[in-house]
């Protein structure tokens, strides 16, 4: 069984490998400081498990995990985080709060070693992404580079299949997400869903002109036009205080 | 008027005090009134003295009862604006009954005297009148004395609760401790008593000594530079504990301004604040550094962290941190312009002015 560890505190990371030790059939294939080295090594060596920490520069464990086409079982390790703690409870999966013990440990081992391969529910990263530190911005994978995009710099966004594609000034990145999830977490920064397809930063309007029967459309200050349906033009109306 | 004038020397002392002398003032006052009215008008009609003396008297004692009950009633009961109504028709009531037991007494007393009877019947429009006039100012002073009353205690209720609620919550902030570094203080202590258990025992005294720190109490609002310093390096040494490999602190300032003061514990969660900015922000090496200066009676502290400004908004999430410093500040100087932050390049600079007292 091939298993990594991710954290950014050496210390944090010397106790797992500590308790990794009685394990003989556990083979630790690499050790990781943050996240972009944790998915590099996870591609790289395909490990059964992996003990991730939640806060981590640049990215976090959840949004680490949500850049893995198919991410390996995960044991969270965490030292206090209400809103990793709400994600856990909402499905059943393995967490260790720090500093935990050895039973505690070996319980997890256990546990894992009984039900192989746990796959993560896409409920638990989905719930994380609501934290306030994760609300502000989108990771995205652009080729094999990650991009962190704060959500300031969005301009819009439109649904795409099982996708949603952000569009920026610097382009178009897609992120497997739901239009619906977008449409709350957006909400506090002034995002409104003007149309089944499209989440609209309101800053960035420059005009909204009638279109057809019912309809209008909106025009951003970077030349977007974007349709705008019944339902949508009530929710920007109220949006923008007109 | 003598006895009146000592009174006035105890009004400061105690509210009651004050009310009975208000009370014995207006009785006073209202009763010589009504004594020097009722006794001229029946001088004018060459009433024997004994007669005067009588009716005065009889009169006089239907009023002061009927000011006590009004007193004692509304001290217990007081009547809101709208109801003043209420007020005129109690003190209506009370002038009929009043009238009516002194026509009764009096008449019974004179009984034989057809020319008192004559003027009583004459005078009773005016002698009503007198009596409701009389009633109802006192009613009136009762209600506005009480009122005032009410309303003072209530802003000095208001006043208290505004104090406590302000102690309150600098008490909190500066109690502000982030769990997230208590626990992963305490993972750490964890794996160093199996590897360097002297090392873990350093650590666990540090820590005490933080945590103890963080508990002063009220008494000690204020702490002079050089024991805030020494106290962020206790904090600064368990940091680099657990981030030892990326962390790197400066602390630069001159003994001449270790002894200017500023609000304890002000400084540790502004250096939190920056640690975990620069920290988790950028990945490598991070170096911290503090400046403490002195211009024109402020003490100036600034402080620097690196971060990325390709992917964060330093002006919007500045977090906690310094968000509570920012109220903390305005609660103690109550000023908004005190906590600053700009950004160079990749530098988040926060700057910290401490007015200093003389």
């Amino acid at each position: 069984m091939r298993v990594i560890i991710i954290d950014d505190e050496p210390l944090a990371r010397s106790i797992i490998k500590e308790y990794l030790q009685s394990y003989k059939i556990i083979e630790l294939v690499a050790e990781c400081n943050d996240g972009f080295e944790g998915m590099k090594a996870i591609q790289q060596h395909e490990p059964d498990l992996i003990f991730l920490d939640i806060q981590m520069p640049k990215i976090n464990g959840f949004e680490m995990l949500e850049l893995i086409e198919n991410p390996p079982s995960v044991i969270f390790t965490t030292a206090y985080d209400e809103f990793a703690i709400k994600a856990f409870e909402t499905d059943a999966v393995d967490y260790l709060l720090k500093p935990f013990s050895k039973e505690r440990f070996s319980k997890s081992i256990e546990k894992y070693t009984q039900q192989t391969n746990i796959k993560l529910p896409d409920k638990v990263l989905e719930t994380a992404a609501q934290s306030p530190s994760q609300q502000n911005r989108v990771v995205v994978k652009h080729g094999n580079k990650i991009k962190i995009i704060p959500v300031t710099q969005i301009n819009y966004l439109e649904a795409a299949d099982d996708y949603v594609k952000i569009i920026t000034a610097e382009g178009g990145f897609l992120k497997k997400r739901t239009m619906s999830f977008f449409e709350q977490s957006l909400s506090p920064y002034h995002f409104v869903r003007i149309h089944r397809s499209f989440i609209v930063n309101t800053q960035l309007i420059t005009r909204i002109d009638p279109y057809e029967k019912d309809a209008h459309v909106v025009i951003l200050n970077t030349g977007a036009k974007l349709s705008v349906s019944k339902s949508g033009y009530l929710k920007l109306k109220e949006a923008l205080g007109i | 008027m003598f006895p009146i004038k000592l009174n006035v020397v105890n009004i400061k002392a105690s509210p009651k005090n004050k009310l009975l002398f208000a009370a014995i003032i207006s009785w006073t006052i209202i009763s010589i009134i009504y004594s020097v009215m009722l006794t001229s008008l029946l001088n004018n009609f060459n009433l024997p003295a004994v007669q005067i003396v009588l009716d005065a008297l009889i009169n006089n004692l239907l009023l002061t009862g009927s000011c006590l009950l009004i007193f004692n009633n509304m001290r217990f009961y007081l009547p809101r604006i709208e109801k003043y109504w209420y007020v005129l028709t109690i003190s209506f009531a009370l002038s009929l009954i009043c009238y009516f037991i002194a026509k009764g007494l009096l008449l019974w007393a004179f009984k034989n005297d057809e020319h008192y009877w004559q003027l009583f019947r004459q005078s009773g429009g005016i002698r009503f009148g007198l009596i409701f006039l009389l009633i109802a100012c006192m009613s009136m002073m009762c209600l506005l004395l009480f009122t005032q009353e009410e309303e003072q205690s209530m802003n000095e209720r208001k006043i208290d609760m505004e104090r406590l609620s302000k102690e309150a919550e600098l008490f909190k902030l500066r109690q502000q401790l982030q769990p997230h570094f208590l626990f992963n203080s305490l993972n750490s202590i964890s794996a160093l008593t199996g590897s360097q258990p002297e090392k873990a025992r350093h650590m666990i005294q540090q820590l005490s000594e933080f945590l103890r720190g963080t508990l002063r109490k009220d008494d000690q609002n204020w702490s002079s530079l050089e024991e805030e310093i020494q106290y962020l390096r206790l904090y600064l040494e368990i940091e680099k504990v657990r981030f030892g490999h990326r962390l790197q602190t400066e602390i630069i300032y001159s003994d001449q301004i270790s002894q200017y003061k500023l609000p304890a514990l002000l400084l540790q969660p502004v250096v939190e604040n920056a640690i975990k900015f620069g920290l988790y922000d950028t990945i490598g090496e991070v170096l911290i550094t503090l400046n403490a200066t002195v211009e024109n009676d402020y003490l100036k502290i600034q402080l620097q962290n690196p971060f990325d400004p390709e992917t964060s908004q330093p002006f919007q999430g500045t977090g906690f941190g310094l968000s509570s410093i920012q109220r903390r500040l305005f609660l103690l100087f109550a000023r908004h312009d005190l906590l600053s932050t700009r950004v160079s390049e990749n530098i988040f600079i926060t700057t910290i002015l401490i007015p200093q007292l003389k």
